[in-house]
């Protein structure tokens, strides 16, 4: 067996002679045709996945703009140069305060939706539906809709201003609720995938332990909540939050079609922002540099948070 | 008072309170078809009226068809979407199962990878790859769509948690009736994996189906958009000026998705979760 041989050279002599050789062939042959199997996907893998992420490390510490023939390496130069940008700052204090919004909203309404919809039977498959269409809706197309609503003068939502006797304004394309008018649409589409893994989390419950609290005394249903529900439901809380937080991070589309980071920056997030840098002005390495700040973000906010689950799921 | 209150005022509350925020969640989609179906001046002055007075819908729906190539989009959106997933399956799958059920050399640490690639939002790699792609001249093609995604890091994570479920006497069996490893992928593995990969399917779909980032980056013919590439296209011809047809070409965009989803929703919500929970 030469391949073999080549694969595993050093065990085969430190291999004792009583040892029969037959489950030990086996293994090699089993790690052979796994190397197979995992062949392509590595080779993608460091490609498409680690390859690049290392790249847009490296392209950080240059001032390369994609075209030019050549770059320098200017070392923390581009990060020091966002340091000084207002623009920048705008950007990430936007992008934060997005998120303040829309993820308490979901996780919260999500909760509550799910607590909800999943207390009776009646009607249980049509409200779960109608919440959560939002979430396959291609996005691009809703927010077209979502201008429609907003629109200064056609608009849904200044016409029941008007019925009330409260002055409407033109949401998107005022400093002061541009970036709320994005929120709003936010939420809107976040809170039914919120509701739906609170759904899975609270089937996961067993039913047996609601009859233990109310024996115990939990009378009311708010109690058994509190006793039973909350507590079980911790670690699915925290998850959600993870995952709500980060698809905040990534608002993107909305700004796009319907503010363009404005008026006056006042709704500029970090990922539009990044798409602005590299394929508007091809400033490649500042947009690299913008790049590795957002993935700091994304990748420390659920590290974080899953350090929290981990804590919290040992006395749960 | 500590007596139970009445259930049917609890129920009542419960349908009032529910009611209400399902019509502000399907209020878009209500008004979207709604404009696409009134004239000019009836969106102009008359908001309160689902229904228009005047059927406008075939004027509006005809504008829309004959301005931007909306079936194209669609037809885009299903071959690109159909692409990625069949390539990830043929490049996850048999690694998921690798890492799930044999033993081999570094089986810990590419696992590992994996997980750190769980945490790589997809937009981090938009520059490298671009410049990847554009070096090697398929910039504004099917192929620059598709390729990044056939690794799936995420696809392999949910495979190979679930091929762990599967019992090692099944594949014992399998090896017993003389199948080679690649057999077993695909004879047995595969079909017994049918639920999760409709769930990873799912999820696929949606996801690259309503991506706009990365179609944006590189792509700008117009037979090559995507439909939201395409929405967008649309939105930046008519804004402005033709509501009725700007929603008409919305309704178009947006239904195929809604479709699948309302005929097949009991899968789509668990497709989500049970993606989502991992």
């Amino acid at each position: 067996m030469p391949e073999t041989a080549a694969i595993l050279p050093a065990r085969d002599v430190a291999l004792p002679a009583r040892f029969s050789p037959r489950p030990y062939r086996v293994a090699a042959s089993e790690s052979r045709h796994a190397v197979a199997l995992v062949a392509p996907a590595v080779g993608l893998m460091l490609v498409l996945l680690f390859g690049p992420t290392a790249a847009a490390l490296v392209i950080s510490g240059t001032d390369w703009e994609f075209g030019a023939a050549t770059a320098r390496f200017v070392g923390f130069g581009n990060f020091r140069a966002l340091a000084a940008d207002p623009v920048f700052w705008k950007s990430l204090g936007n992008t934060l305060t997005y998120a303040a919004v829309v993820v308490p909203a979901c996780v919260g309404g999500g909760l509550a939706l799910a607590l909800l919809i999943e207390s009776r039977e009646r009607f249980r498959a049509f409200y779960r539906t109608a919440h959560f269409l939002p979430v396959m809706s291609t996005l691009v197309a809703m927010a077209v809709v979502w201008q429609t609503l907003l629109h200064p003068t056609i608009g849904l939502v200044n016409q029941v201003f008007q019925l009330m006797g409260l002055e409407g304004r033109n949401w998107l394309r005022e400093e002061g609720t541009a970036l709320f008018a994005l929120a709003l649409i936010g939420i809107w589409q976040n809170l039914g995938y919120a509701m739906v893994l609170f759904m899975a989390g609270l089937k996961s419950i067993p039913r047996d332990l609601y009859h233990a609290a109310e024996i115990d005394g939990a009378d009311s249903a708010l109690d058994r909540f509190r006793t039973v529900t909350l507590p079980l439901l911790g670690p699915v809380v925290m998850f959600v939050l993870v995952m709500m937080a980060v698809r905040a991070f990534q608002l993107f589309e909305t700004v796009h079609v319907l503010t363009k980071g404005g008026p006056n920056k006042s709704s500029e997030v970090l990922l539009h922002l990044i798409y602005v840098e590299s394929f508007e002005f091809l400033r490649t390495g500042r947009g690299a540099a913008l790049t590795v700040i957002y993935l700091a973000m994304v990748v420390g906010i659920t590290l974080l948070l899953t350090r929290i689950i981990e804590r919290r799921v040992h006395y749960a | 008072m500590s007596a139970r209150r009445q259930p049917w005022i609890e129920g009542f509350a419960r349908h009032c309170v529910l009611i209400g925020t399902s019509a502000i969640m399907v209020l878009p989609f209500v008004w979207m078809v709604s404009l696409s179906l009134k004239p000019p001046q009836e969106i102009f002055s008359n908001a309160w009226q689902l229904w228009p007075s005047t059927f406008y819908g075939i004027e509006n729906y005809r504008t829309a068809l004959s301005a931007v190539p909306l079936v194209r989009y669609l037809g885009n959106g299903v071959f690109v979407c159909t692409v990625i997933f069949v390539l990830q399956i043929l490049v996850n799958l048999p690694c998921a199962y690798a890492l799930a059920k044999l033993r081999f050399g570094g089986r810990d640490t590419l696992f590992a990878a994996v997980l750190v690639g769980l945490l790589i939002p997809p937009q981090v790699l938009a520059i490298p790859l671009f410049v990847l792609f554009y070096a090697a001249g398929i910039v504004d093609t099917y192929a620059a769509l598709i390729l990044p995604w056939t690794i799936s890091v995420f696809g392999i994570f949910l495979m190979r948690q679930f091929f762990r479920t599967i019992p090692d006497e099944l594949i014992h069996a399998a090896r017993l009736d003389g199948l080679s490893e690649f057999a077993i992928v695909w004879r047995v593995m595969l079909p017994v994996a049918r639920p999760a990969l409709v769930a990873f399917g799912i999820f696929s779909v949606v996801a690259h189906w309503n991506d706009l980032f990365w179609p944006l980056i590189v792509v700008q013919s117009e037979q090559l958009a995507t439909p939201p590439l395409g929405a967008l296209h649309f939105a930046n011809d008519e804004a402005g000026s033709n509501y009725g047809a700007l929603m008409a070409g919305t309704v178009l965009i947006t239904l195929p998705l809604i479709l699948v989803f309302l005929a097949a929703q009991r899968r789509f919500v668990d497709g989500i979760t049970m993606t989502g929970l991992k």
